[in-house]
């Protein structure tokens, strides 16, 4: 082990406890099956019909297995593949979030630019920040009457805080140094904008942007099973009324691996963004 | 005629937190010559810092204007050049593209290549070249990075540079190194340049003027020293030149004691005129005294 270096010493150990964690998965499923013999009570009221059980991690490696390798076909309403289902989420996710980003980060220039604009906005987005993003989805589904786009909205407002506040903040704290160098090379604002400080502010505003994606990624699972139809939140409430558990942790392990995507993609545009001073 | 720079009864005034005001200078007035190398000279916090953000336009003032070639001075221009005491480089782009930069900003109808093939040249000047260019400023020495300043500033040649204690985080010999640099770079244009420095020895081998200023608050530009040496000068030659020490000996009199004897309060004057002052020991005795500007005694 000694020779070894940081990094393959730490994969060893996720493998370890990767392996070691699903067999106690697997051994201790027969144990809680057998957990209490049958009553005369439940043999009577039927008690002993098949139950759902938890899982093993073999079934649903299985499961994963015959899901991944065909996971876009269609055989109606409530049998897509896991693709289809995934592909769904992550189309509303990246609408809703792009419509934010869209007003957030030119809004957010303007609140970082002036204080005035900062002060006038601030109560407005205190107030309608803290809300819980499903909140809206009653209003939203009375108003636009349309259940796709109202989860598209959810996105939206979801993930337009973080961006906006980000984007102030870090046009805002732009130095008054880099800002003089505009001036004095008379750059116009338009230009000061995209030159200086939006280059500037990038990391702060990538920063919030990656928040952002992690909050819509955690709120569509639920305006998912809210509004049903489509997506991973509803394959994953659909497999739980259907009682397929094996199903239900294959999609959230499905939920878990995406997400961990979108940040990685967003860690990967920060690293770009990001300079030293 | 006025002169190429001219600085009219300019005064700042500043809230002073309390509810009152705190008056850093008041009706300062001075000029400075086309292709002239004057440094200003001045103890921390006097306003030299305020005046030289009046000259560049990034400051307006509370009193008073500036008037450059005939046009008074309203907000930044290419015409001032800074270079920035904390060097002020875009620490996300490249050392030439920080050049390039300026130049595309000077010149909108050139060419990339063109653009590029300018800022080489003047990063050549100030001894970067090859691979270092194409760094980021933060993987620059303190002392490359303000070579870097000084291109960008030189490059778009400005009517007038305005260099703001460029040398300061500097050690000794890379200040050096620069300072040869800047006068070889200088010395080849018709560039006027207005510098804030603290250090005298670097003040005396740079300038053709010292303008010394008070302590503030009502800070004054109290006298004008001509620097009595020819040029070409070099670091090691000056002080072997007979006006050296008593040039020196003046300065380090004055920012030693008279800056702050002659500090705090208003003047009564209306225009506040730096005392012109030439030491020149090499002058002929038989010289007319009127033919010179006024000498006044030096203490030695
Ligand atoms: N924006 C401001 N608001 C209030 N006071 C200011 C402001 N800018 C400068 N001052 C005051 O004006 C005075 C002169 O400041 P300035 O920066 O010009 O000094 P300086 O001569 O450049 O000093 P140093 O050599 O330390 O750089 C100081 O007393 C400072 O506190
Ligand atoms: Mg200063």
């Amino acid at each position: 082990m000694q020779g070894l270096s940081l990094n393959t010493r730490a994969a060893i150990m996720s493998v370890l406890l990767l392996v070691g964690g699903l067999l106690v998965w697997e051994l201790s499923i027969p144990a809680q099956q057998t957990v209490g013999e049958l009553t005369e009570y439940e043999r009577l009221t039927g008690g002993g019909e098949a139950r759902a059980g938890v899982p093993p991690p073999s079934q649903v490696i299985v499961k994963a297995w015959e899901e991944l390798s065909n996971p876009f076909y269609d055989a109606g309403p409530n049998d897509k593949g896991i693709g289809i289902q995934i592909g769904y989420s992550i189309y509303r996710v990246l609408t809703g979030y792009a419509l934010a980003a869209l007003i957030a980060i030119p809004l957010g220039f303007l609140i970082g630019m002036s204080p005035v604009a900062y002060r006038a906005l601030n109560p407005f987005i205190q107030v309608l920040r803290p809300i819980s993003p499903l909140a809206w989805m009653p209003l939203a589904l009375f108003i636009i009457q349309d259940s796709e786009a109202s989860a598209i909205f959810v996105i939206f407002i979801c993930s337009i805080w973080p961006m906006l506040l980000n984007t102030a903040f870090g046009v805002a704290g732009v130095r008054s140094d880099w800002v003089n160098v505009a001036k004095t090379h008379e750059l116009g604002p338009l230009k000061t904008a995209f030159t200086v400080i939006l280059p500037a502010a990038a990391p702060t505003i990538v920063t919030g942007m990656r928040i952002s994606i992690g909050i819509a990624w955690l709120v569509i699972v639920a305006a998912e099973m809210l509004v049903g139809g489509t997506g991973i939140g509803y394959y994953v409430w659909n497999e739980w009324n259907n009682l397929d558990l094996t199903s239900v942790i294959f999609s959230i392990l499905m939920i878990g691996v995406v997400g961990m995507l979108l940040d990685t993609m967003f860690g990967l545009l920060q690293r770009r963004v990001a300079y030293v001073e | 005629m006025k002169p190429f720079l001219s600085i009219e009864k300019l005064t700042q005034r500043f809230p002073d937190g309390k509810g009152g005001e705190l008056t850093v200078f008041e009706d300062a007035t001075f000029g400075v010559e086309k292709g002239e190398f004057v440094v200003i000279l001045g103890h921390s916090g006097c306003g030299k810092s305020t005046i030289m953000n009046i000259l560049a336009g990034l400051a307006d003032p509370t009193g008073g204007g500036v008037i450059m070639d005939g046009q008074e001075v309203k907000g930044p221009s290419l015409d001032r050049g800074v270079v920035f005491q904390n060097y002020s480089l875009l620490p996300w782009l490249s050392t030439l593209k920080n050049v390039t930069f300026g130049v595309a900003a000077r010149h909108p109808e050139w060419s990339k290549a063109q653009v590029t093939e300018h800022a080489v040249k003047y990063l050549g000047m100030v001894g970067l070249e090859g691979d270092v260019i194409h760094r980021k400023p933060s993987q620059l020495s303190g002392g490359m990075r303000q070579r870097v300043s000084i291109a960008r500033a030189f490059a778009n040649h400005p009517k007038l540079l305005l260099l703001d204690e460029p040398f300061g985080a500097l050690d000794a010999l890379t200040r050096g190194t620069i300072q040869d640099e800047l006068l070889k770079i200088w010395g080849g244009t018709e560039q006027t340049v207005f510098m804030i420095t603290h250090d005298i020895d670097e003040a005396i081998l740079l300038a053709d003027r010292i303008l010394l200023m008070t302590n503030g608050p009502f800070a004054r530009v109290a006298e004008s020293v001509e620097i009595t040496i020819p040029r070409p000068r070099s670091r090691t030659e000056i002080v072997e030149h007979p006006n050296y020490y008593a040039i020196r000996n003046h300065l380090v009199q004055f920012l030693g004691r008279r800056s702050k004897e002659m500090a705090g309060s208003r003047t009564g004057t209306d225009t506040n005129r730096p005392e012109p002052m030439r030491i020149d020991r090499t002058a002929p005795a038989d010289e007319p005294e009127s033919r010179r500007p006024p000498l006044r005694a030096v203490n030695d």
